[in-house]
């Protein structure tokens, strides 16, 4: 057994699990935040994906030790009380979302995309970047026109025309 | 109200909690002493089970039980059944072999269920299933569906099933068929692969089974695209529990694409050990255990003929086609490859004679049943295809050999049981060709040749049956239920409205579209509406979603309800204001007496419903009503899609630059929904055209069995796509509308091995066209440059 000490979504947890137990279990079944999904237990698919000291991770594939100590943010935590935040806006806006199975993955990917381009964002780049996200509803089309029109409200610019 | 009505581009009420983590899937779901199940599988395609020893694994930490074959047959769980009764030419029905849940002595597919572990946690469950000891006998197994109608090859059922053929069915006239083959001008021939595809919903199939032995009760939370349906068979023929006994609730389900339709073992083993055990169970499917259980879609090979006269009319199409089901015959296996598939055949053309003769054969493969478009992405790839390759044979234009052989007058009789609804496949035609912007294709080939690459351009014309289906006609061809659908519309004291339906949403977005046509009928907001879908304790009964059957049967349901609760509300309305019912108008929120200035707000009206101190004598105090709709006949969405592709010869990796896909889907309530759909169904299309193929290897191992060999599109493997749409609606359903789910999916596989082939000079090429095989293609058509 291992004692994990982690910040989630800006309150500390600690709690004794297997030391087998990945992140996303802890999530999932030791805090109940079912909103981290899992969709291929192997990294693939991206559903799972998590912020861990501000860098989007495949929670399915972190063991809950390896990052005790660790501040994790989730799509739980990721609006300000009722505010959503503009990635989560702009996945409404643009329809970016069907099921929503992948979504929660999906923004916290998308989220970090735009942080790692600060000097802004084009479609291919866009598509490039969400290569280890999957999503089986969209085809990609709404999730790319929302992720522009995020990046450009984080960043302060205009969006691409809507379609 | 703002503008929410149909039509209105609506952004969708139930984004708020998938968007911030709130969604609740089944996995989501547990309860109070929950443990854990984990099925040990075959790991071979075909052997007999010689012995199962569960002591180790029954006596290490956190087990409560293990569960085999034998107990479920000794507690009289009935067999899976397939649902649709076809027959053979010969008259003789199809032959379908026993489909135990888990079958004691043989197993024949890789991933068969074969014992159920159950655990306090997963963890524990999936050490205990790996202390499991199976001995089995490995024995000769098939899978190579060119192979399975050999003589001596390995039989899968040779008792039930002799040769591997379930059933030799046809349809069409044959005779009529031949004599215009007799008297053809030109013949053209084709042989095709449909390559077998696993649907792959983001989420894995999973099961929460719980039983109260309080009130002899079952619950099954289950991903299900049709709750109802799964309890009726759970009840029916797998002797579960009578139907009062057993509820069924498909939650969120993060999608289906028909993979979710069938009632699975993994479902009935769990309600079954919930009960033995006396505990709650969960079992969530791995990846690799969706790739080896889910059921696959596709799989056919064909023969096809079509034959023209001198005009370049067609005059008929031949086509033998042998269709792999699987190990067992999964619950609609049988209709797919059949009364969905061949009567799909006449495409958009007026093809006045069609026979086709269909082999649906086992393997020791996944079962195969329905997947996105299910018979109809076949029937298109196969009619598209060899209309392409007519046209290049004959030398004409691909667009003008299409043109002169569309459906022009409606409704139109098909040689093949089919009845079109009216639509307009020039304008679709012509919608795409200014899309894509034909006038300047030119120039952009000749640019792409500058910079060294192959460009292409492929055209699909597709139409599909939907509205899943008129009860009587798929009742006279097999079907073992009726297609109906059936809504309940509550309207409150205060005036806010519940629609309880039949459809299960799982990415459709009908709490918002549905809504929307609630909204317009009485000028509410969609805020004041709320639809309840996907709980047998809350819906009556109901069919399900699939066979974008959603709109044109579900909506229509609802708007049966709807007119009755309108006239009801009409009477309660006149009685209150002292005015006839036929005066009443209902509009804004509002019921007002045409040509006064006399009104009453929604809510009071709704208010005196409940009150009851002031009813028209005879009337019933309350407001709700039910509704059944059965449709009377398919509707018939249709369009033409385009694709622009550029290989680079020296990779074979081929990007496509344009798409475009003009459809008539008759009525539109959210355009923002149904493009979504569109873009979700050509992914899926290109997916099967480029990227997806399930491969068995010679020894009969699923070798494509996770995300790392079984390609699903990513993002920077597709374009944006550009989307437009006419709208003539069908007479057959009270909103005209024609069902836009599959659509996608149906028509983007011919078009994109239409503008592969074009780019490539080359007649055919097989999907899945990866870069390996194109590039391989681009060796063949250059035999000096391979020398090089």
């Amino acid at each position: 057994m291992s004692e994990v000490t982690l910040t989630v979504n800006g309150r500390e947890v600690k709690r004794d699990v297997e030391d087998r137990t990945l992140l996303v279990t802890f999530l999932r079944e030791h805090l109940g935040l079912t909103g981290t999904h899992v969709g291929c237990d192997t990294s693939q698919c991206g559903a799972c994906t998590v912020h861990i000291d501000g860098n989007a991770v495949k929670s399915c594939t972190v063991l809950a030790a390896q990052v005790d100590g660790s501040s994790v943010t989730t799509i739980e935590g990721l609006a300000d009380g009722d505010t959503l935040h503009p990635m989560q806006a702009a996945f409404r806006e643009h329809h970016g979302l069907q099921c929503g199975f992948c979504t929660p993955g999906m923004i916290m990917m998308a989220v970090e995309i735009v942080k790692r381009h600060p000097q802004g964002l084009d479609e291919k780049t866009i598509r490039k970047e969400l290569e280890g996200n999957i999503c089986r509803c969209t085809g990609y089309h709404n999730i790319v026109k929302a992720i522009d029109t995020a990046a450009k409200t984080m960043q302060g610019q205009p969006a691409m025309a809507a379609e | 109200m703002g503008n929410e009505g149909i039509g209105a581009r609506v952004l969708r009420k139930e984004d708020k909690r998938f968007i911030t983590g709130k969604g609740r899937y089944t996995d989501d779901i547990t309860e109070r002493g929950i443990t854990h199940g984990v099925f040990v599988r075959s790991p071979h395609a075909h052997a007999r089970i010689t012995s199962i020893d569960t002591a180790k694994a029954a006596s290490m930490p956190g087990v409560i039980g293990i569960v085999g074959g034998q107990e479920l047959i000794d507690g009289g769980v009935g067999n899976l059944i397939c649902g649709w009764m076809i027959h053979g030419k010969d008259g003789s029905p199809m032959k379908m072999a026993a489909y135990p849940a888990m079958d004691p002595a043989v197993v024949r597919h890789v991933g068969q269920p074969v014992v159920l572990v159950v655990a306090e946690t997963k963890a524990q469950a999936t050490d205990a299933a790996g202390e499991i000891e199976i001995v089995y006998e490995e024995l000769p197994s098939i899978t190579q569906l060119s192979k399975v109608l050999e003589p001596g090859a390995v039989e899968v059922h040779p008792e039930t099933a002799p040769g591997n053929l379930i059933c030799d069915w046809q349809l069409g006239d044959e005779a009529a068929t031949e004599a215009a083959f007799a008297s053809a001008a030109h013949v053209v021939e084709l042989e095709l692969e449909q390559n077998r595809l696993v649907p792959n919903a983001i989420e894995p199939r999973a099961a929460v089974a719980s039983y109260d032995t309080g009130e002899d009760h079952y619950t099954l939370n289950t991903t299900s695209q049709n709750p109802h349906v799964a309890r009726l068979v759970l009840s029916a023929f797998y002797n579960i529990a009578p139907e009062h006994k057993l509820r069924v609730i498909a939650p969120d389900v993060g999608g289906g694409f028909g993979s979710k339709i069938y009632i699975y073992p993994e479902e009935i083993v769990c309600l079954f050990a919930s009960k033995k055990l006396g505990v709650p169970i969960k079992w969530v499917a791995e990846r690799t255990e969706s790739f080896m259980s889910d059921a696959h879609g596709r799989d056919h090979i064909s023969k096809a003929r079509l034959a023209l006269d001198s005009d370049l009319k067609f005059t008929g199409l031949k086509v033998d086609t042998i269709a792999n089901l699987g190990a067992y015959m999964s619950l609609f296996s049988s209709c797919v490859p059949t009364y969905l598939y061949a009567t799909l055949l006449s495409g958009q053309y007026a093809l006045p004679n069609i026979y086709a003769n269909v082999k649906l054969v086992y393997s020791h493969t996944v079962p195969v049943d329905a997947y996105r478009g299910a018979g109809r992405p076949e029937a298109a790839f196969l009619i598209e295809r060899i209309v392409e390759v007519a046209a290049r044979k004959l030398g004409v234009s691909p667009v003008e050999l299409r043109k002169k052989n569309y459906v022009r007058d409606f409704p139109y009789q098909t040689p093949v049981l089919m009845n079109y609804d009216p639509s307009d496949f020039i304008t679709l035609m012509d919608k795409a060709l200014a899309h894509i912007d034909i006038d300047g294709y030119a120039a952009r080939k000749a640019d792409s040749e500058r910079r060294g690459k192959l460009r292409g351009i492929g055209y699909s014309s597709y139409i599909e049956a939907c509205g899943i289906a008129p009860s009587q006609a798929v009742g006279s061809l097999g079907a073992g239920v009726g297609l109906w659908e059936s809504a309940e519309v509550r309207v409150n004291p205060v005036g806010t409205i519940e629609v309880l339906t039949g459809s299960h949403s799982h990415g459709q977005s009908h709490e918002t579209t549905f809504a929307q046509v609630v909204a317009q009928r009485f000028g509410l907001p969609i805020e004041n509406v709320n639809i309840i879908h996907g709980d047998t304790d809350k819906v009556q009964f109901g069919m399900g979603t699939y066979g974008s059957r959603s709109g044109p049967v579900g909506l229509s349901a609802i708007s049966k309800a709807l007119d009755k609760v309108e006239a009801k509300a009409k009477k309660l309305a006149g009685h209150l204001m002292e005015a006839d019912e036929k005066d009443i108008v209902i509009e804004n929120g509002e019921l007002k007496v045409a040509g006064t200035d006399k009104k009453i707000a929604w809510h009071e009206m709704t208010l005196g419903a409940y009150t009851a101190h002031n009813m028209p004598e005879g009337v019933e105090p309350g407001l709700v009503e039910k509704a059944f709709f059965d449709p009377i006949n398919f509707s018939f969405p249709a369009g033409t899609f385009i694709c622009e592709l550029e290989v680079d010869p020296g990779t074979g990796v081929t990007e496509i630059v344009n798409f475009v896909a003009v459809d008539d889907f008759g009525t539109i309530i959210n355009p923002m929904v149904v493009e979504g759909q569109v873009h979700g169904g050509i992914a899926q299309g290109i997916g099967q055209a480029l990227l997806e193929g399930c491969y068995y290897d010679e020894n009969g191992q699923l070798v494509t069995a996770s995300f790392m060999d079984y390609c699903v599109p990513r993002a920077d493997d597709l374009p944006s796509f550009a989307v437009d749409h006419i709208e003539v609606p069908t007479p057959n359903n009270p909103l005209g509308m024609k069902g836009c789910g599959e659509a996608g999916a149906i028509g983007a596989p011919a078009a994109v091995i239409n503008a592969l082939t074009d780019a490539l000079g080359t007649e055919d090429i097989s999907m899945p066209a990866t870069p390996e095989k194109v590039w391989r293609a681009i060796q063949a058509t250059r035999p000096a440059m391979a020398a090089e």
